[in-house]
Order: structure tokens, then C-alpha cells, then sequence
């Protein structure tokens, strides 16, 4: 899958989490989807690549790091995707 | 409101009015005070000075939303320290009704072989509760899922259960107390520090309650409880974590497992690792969609207890549509799964249902057997292996013993070094060499390492009360001590420990908070007031340790967490040990 806006592309790893799943069909549990973005792409891009409801995303970790939104990624970057989670 | 103490030397009880200096403490911080008034700290777990003390929180029993939690209080076999370990469950506000503000269990039967129980009801004519007592022997040496449903047939009514299995029978540190949850399940566990043990060791199998016809509690400013109350239910329906449908009522507290495993917090194979490539498999998602294809619709979660409504707590299903086991909690599906590198849902389940089943902590088993395997006694990911050892510390095979006493105990038996905890007690599922404040609170507390004293996860890990960066030990010291003082207040207030998610990001759910315990008890308490409540518990807990030899000193953790960096982060454990020592010196 691509994303355009750019003539170089870098490709990212995505995991989506709890209900996100359920805007993305392919995001079967332990599933990593890849995904083509342009180079320079934010981590709101890859949101919105996917669509994700704006108000469920709460958390993204960008290879195992906290990441704000618009945290720019980079070629090879692994993200996980949450909505608000609690638990303990 | 009374003081029931059980004294089990001569089979008999009293009532006690409550002194005037207890008059304002309910739960952990009552059952923590009266172990320090009348425990030796010296004693032993298991001797005849120890105690047990019962305490339900100052709301319990009212309408107060989420809030039918039980405080049991000891000093513990496990840690030599004090120890509380709470649970949710029916038994608690039935306590409270009947006006008991403290269950103490006292004393030492003559006879040892000999146990037995308790019934605990409301005596109309007397206005008061009695106790009566029956010979419970033969109920010993069985699977509590067995025990649990002859004793509610044996009486009459509405009742609710207190128990100890097989592990509590063998005077095991690994054992818990078990209560019945809202389907009659032996379930809810005020599970850590071998409390399950310390009951035992009194001989007295179950404490019984019937509480037709008792009172309730008296609340003194009803407006203004209803006021807290409402502001309370708002918050916990609007969050999105605890609202209907939302992350704990979907997928449990299982829903933690992906988020530690990203965040590179999740503690594998005995600590040597920060992710599990087989994590997904044993979350609450999996939990669901398991659920969901076996039982052919979406399964939502229930409540632990009366009044809860957040309802967190799954069932996990067979292909047959036959119950495995309630309920899978987070620590236990990362204790039995990610700990042990399984990532099968199936005997995961199998496991927790063992645990129960014997009166075994599940936290504290796992951590066990990452040790026996780290050991070589079975080799990671052996779900199998790890199911037969499980049966071998509830029959008490002479390996079974061994492990029965605890991660500590199997460490120094099999020669392990890279043993997982702090005071003796197994550390929860969180890496602190990867999430920095929460291994100060596991460090500090006075219960031995305990991911509940001071969840700093909810803003290191969750961005809930705002976002702190979980690899830093900057100011993490002042944000476990806080986290530490709020928790003793709310283990106190009765409520369940998940309404901070709600209170800590909406004002008016905390608000509301302070309100209703201001409501019930008639105190004009602020924000500072219950921090300050919650300290002064603290403090007196800290000065039993100290008074039973746990100073300053075992505010350590273990070495091998500064030596050996953890990836996916390769960091090791960098809090100074002036950062820990800090939490209580400028408490």
C-alpha cells in the first residue's frame, strides 16, 4: 500500500491495537502490515493513511519509544497504535 | 460500628467498640494501623502472634460505584514484612453492613489437625452480629471449586465466602485468600504475601457471612454523597477506558500485554528480555476474539462484585462452549505467558484455573517457575511442564514445596542469580530497567514488590495524568511517592483501584471522590488532606518493616537489573539509590 505526496518512499511496520482493528480490516491480531509512505511522513500521516478516528488514537509507540504526532518517521520504523488502555 | 475479633485458641468471640483513634480508618489503613499496634513485628508468619485483620473501605457497602473491595492484613510469611492484599468481592460489603469495621482472627487452636469455619450473621433480637462455628476438616486437601459449591449448599440464604486452598494449607508463602465472585466462582483472590497461609495456620477454613437483616452503614451528609457519587458514576461511564464497552470492559486488563510488549516493558523469559514475539497471543484482544469465534458472538466483560461498573473481568471459553476459566487478569496471562516464553491461550487459561483452584498468587507462581525454568528444571515455553509443576505445589510433592515458597525460596534452592524480587515478594509485569518510576514503587514499598502500591504506568506507559517518559528516572521518585500516598487513600476508600484512570484525567470524578467519603464519614477532607491520610498509612507500615528488620536498606532492587542492560532499550536499572531513598525521607 502506498501513500502519495512525494516521489521517494521509505517503508514503515504498523501494529494496530484493540478496537483500532476495526477500521482496518488486514490488522488480525499479531498481524504487521506494511506500508509505503513518502519520505519525510509524520506519524499523524500514517494515521491518516488508515483513517483512525482522530479522538481514538492515544498512543504511539515508534520502535518502542513514545512518539507525539508529529514525530517524523523514518525508513524501516515499526509503530504501534492505541486507543485509550488501562488495566494492571 | 465494631471490632469482631475471632480468637481461635478458645473458640470463641467478642464484640469491641471502635476506639475513637480508629474512628476515621477503614481498610488498608485500619488493617495496617492494628498489625501495628498488635503484632510483634518479630514474630512469626505462622505463630500464634501474628493476626489476621479484615477490613472493608469507608464506602463500601453504600451505592457508591466500583467500590466492594476487602483489605486483609497480616504480617506476612512471605516478605517478614506487613503485609495488605485486597480484593473485590460480595464478602466485603456484606462485612460492612453488619457494622464489623474489623474482623481480627487471633490465636491458635490447641488441636492443629483440626480446622474450622465460621458463620457470621446479623442476630435480629441482639441488634449485633454472632458467630457461630462448625468443623470444617473435612473440607481440607480439595480443589476450592469443589469446597466452594457444598458450603453454599450447606447454608441457607445469601452468602458470601472466605477461604484458603491447598497452597494456604501448606503453609506455603505463595498462597492467597480466596473469596467468591458474583457467580459463586472461588475467584477473587486477595492474593499476595501468603496470606492464604497466615489463615491457615489459625485453622480456620472459611469465615461465612449472612448479612439478612443487618443495617448498612450510616452515611451523615446524604446530599453530599450523592453528590460525589454522581460526579463519580459520570466519570467512570464518560472515560474511555472504564466506560461500557470501553478498553477494560472489552478486553480486560489483558489489554496491557501489547502496549508493554511494544513499549519494550514487557518482562520475558525470566527478565531477560523486554518483548515476547508471541505477546498478541496472550492478550486481552486474543482473549476476545477467542471468545467470540468459540462462543459465536462478542463477549463483554461482568462485574468482580457488586456495584461495579466498569465490569473488567473476562471468562475465557472452551472450543465446547464450557467455561475454562475466570478470570484472566494481565498479570497473570504475562506471569504464566510472556515470563514463562508461552504464548498458548489454552494453558494459559489452564493455569490460571490451577492457581485458583489450589489457592495459589498467580504473579508470584510465574514468577516461580521463570525461575525452576531459568534453572532447567523445564525449559521456556514449556506450557506443559509448567502445568505439572503447578499440580506439584498444590499436592506438596517435596519440588512442589520448594516452589510453593516462592520465586525467592526457588532462586536460592536451584542456584539462580537473576532472581526477580524485592523483599522477597515476585515483581509484577512491568519492567522497571524499561519503565523507571514503577521499579522505584516496587523498590519502596512497603508490600515487597508490588506494581499496585504506585502505578506509575498509568503516565509512563498510558499518558493518563499526563505523559512522563518511562526510560527517564528524572522526578521519578516524587511521582511514585505521590502515586504511593493517593493509593493507601484509595485502598482505604473501598473503591477499586481502576476508578483512578476516570479521577486522575477528570477534576470532577476526583472531586467527587473526596466528596463521597466526606459524605459517609462527615470530614471536610480535601485533595491534600487524603494525600496527607494515605502518607501517614504509609508511615506506619514503614514502621512496622523497620521494627521487623526490613530498613532502608532492602529499598534495593535486585542486582542483576544494574549489571545486565535489557533490550530492546539495552538499558540497565540507573534510579540512584538516592532517588529511593528519598520516596519516604521526604515523605
Amino acid at each position: 500500500m502506498r501513500v502519495s505526496g512525494g516521489d521517494a518512499t521509505m517503508k514503515v511496520k504498523v501494529r494496530l491495537f484493540a478496537n483500532l482493528r476495526d477500521y482496518v480490516p488486514e490488522a488480525k491480531i499479531g498481524t504487521t502490515l506494511e506500508v509505503d509512505l513518502r519520505e519525510g511522513a509524520l506519524v499523524k500521516d500514517l494515521v491518516d493513511h488508515y483513517q483512525l478516528p482522530a479522538e481514538l488514537v492515544k498512543l504511539v509507540y515508534v520502535n518502542a519509544i513514545y512518539r507525539e504526532m508529529d514525530f517524523q518517521l523514518r525508513d524501516g520504523d515499526e509503530v504501534g497504535i492505541f486507543p485509550p488502555i488501562g488495566g494492571g | 460500628m465494631w471490632i469482631l475479633r475471632i480468637d481461635m485458641k478458645e473458640l470463641s468471640y467478642k464484640l469491641e467498640d471502635v476506639p475513637e483513634r480508629y474512628r476515621l480508618l477503614y481498610g488498608r489503613a485500619l488493617t495496617s494501623q492494628m498489625i501495628f499496634d498488635e503484632v510483634p513485628p518479630l514474630c512469626h508468619a505462622l505463630g500464634p502472634n501474628n493476626k489476621l485483620v479484615f477490613s472493608a473501605g469507608i464506602v463500601t457497602s453504600t451505592s457508591a460505584p466500583t467500590s466492594a473491595r476487602v483489605s486483609v492484613g497480616c504480617k506476612s510469611p512471605l516478605t517478614g514484612g506487613i503485609k495488605e492484599a485486597n480484593a473485590g468481592t460480595s464478602w466485603a460489603p456484606d462485612l460492612a453492613s453488619m457494622r464489623i469495621r474489623a474482623l481480627v482472627i487471633e490465636g491458635f487452636p490447641e488441636q492443629g489437625e483440626k480446622y474450622w469455619g465460621t458463620f457470621i450473621s446479623w442476630d435480629k433480637d441482639a441488634g449485633k452480629p454472632k458467630v457461630e462455628f462448625f468443623d470444617a476438616t473435612g473440607y481440607t486437601g480439595q480443589d476450592v471449586y469443589d469446597t466452594f459449591p457444598k458450603i453454599y449448599e450447606r447454608f441457607e440464604g445469601r452468602i458470601s465466602i472466605c477461604s484458603v486452598g491447598n497452597a494456604g494449607e501448606k503453609s506455603y508463602g505463595n498462597s492467597g485468600i480466596v473469596f467468591n465472585d458474583q457467580a459463586k466462582r472461588p475467584s477473587r483472590y486477595a492474593g499476595r504475601g501468603g496470606v492464604g497461609a497466615v489463615l491457615a495456620s489459625k485453622r480456620l477454613k472459611f469465615i461465612i457471612l449472612n448479612e439478612k437483616g443487618s443495617p448498612g452503614v450510616d452515611i451523615v451528609d446524604k446530599p453530599l454523597f450523592d453528590e460525589g457519587r454522581k460526579k463519580m458514576i459520570d466519570a467512570i461511564r464518560s472515560h474511555a477506558i472504564s466506560k461500557p464497552k470501553g478498553g477494560l470492559n472489552s478486553y480486560g486488563t489483558a489489554v496491557l500485554v501489547n502496549i508493554l510488549n511494544e513499549a519494550g516493558g514487557l518482562p520475558t523469559r525470566n527478565f531477560s528480555s523486554g518483548r515476547f514475539e508471541g505477546a498478541a497471543k496472550t492478550a486481552g484482544e486474543a482473549i476476545f476474539e477467542t471468545n467470540k469465534e468459540r462462543m459465536g458472538k462478542e463477549i463483554y466483560n461482568h462485574a468482580c462484585s457488586p456495584g461495579c461498573i466498569i465490569q473488567c473481568s473476562n471468562t475465557y471459553y472452551n472450543t465446547d462452549k464450557t467455561e475454562r476459566t475466570s478470570c484472566i487478569e494481565y498479570e497473570s496471562t504475562w506471569s504464566l505467558g510472556a515470563n514463562l516464553g508461552i504464548d498458548d491461550l489454552d494453558d494459559i487459561a489452564t493455569m490460571v484455573q490451577l492457581c485458583n483452584a489450589y489457592g495459589l498468587d498467580t504473579i508470584e507462581t510465574g514468577g516461580t517457575l521463570g525461575v525452576a525454568m531459568e534453572a532447567g528444571v523445564i525449559p521456556f515455553g514449556d506450557s506443559k511442564g509448567a502445568i505439572n509443576l503447578i499440580h506439584e505445589m498444590g499436592k506438596g510433592t517435596p519440588l512442589g514445596r520448594i516452589l510453593g515458597s516462592g520465586t525467592e525460596t526457588t532462586g536460592k534452592a536451584f542456584g539462580v542469580r537473576r532472581v526477580p524480587t524485592v523483599k522477597g515478594q515476585s515483581m509484577p509485569a512491568y519492567e522497571p530497567r524499561a519503565v523507571k518510576g514503577i521499579g522505584i514503587t516496587y523498590a519502596t514499598t512497603t508490600m515487597g514488590a508490588d506494581h499496585t502500591a504506585g502505578y506509575t504506568i498509568a503516565p509512563e506507559i498510558l499518558g493518563v495524568s499526563g505523559k512522563s517518559d518511562p526510560l527517564s528516572p528524572e522526578g521519578k521518585a516524587e511521582l511514585s511517592r505521590a502515586f504511593q500516598a493517593t493509593t493507601a487513600f484509595i485502598d482505604s476508600s473501598g473503591h477499586c483501584l481502576f476508578i483512578a484512570f476516570p479521577i486522575l484525567d477528570i477534576a470532577s470524578g476526583f472531586e467527587g471522590f473526596i466528596q463521597e467519603c466526606n459524605g459517609v464519614l462527615g470530614t471536610n477532607w480535601t485533595a491534600a488532606d487524603i494525600v496527607a491520610y494515605g502518607a501517614n498509612v504509609l508511615k506506619v507500615e514503614r514502621a512496622f518493616n523497620e521494627a521487623a528488620g526490613i530498613k532502608a536498606e532492602a529499598d534495593r532492587l535486585p542486582e542483576f537489573m544494574r549489571l545486565e542492560p535489557l533490550p530492546p532499550h539495552n538499558q540497565v536499572f540507573d534510579v540512584p539509590d538516592s532517588a529511593l531513598d528519598a520516596v519516604f525521607k521526604e515523605m
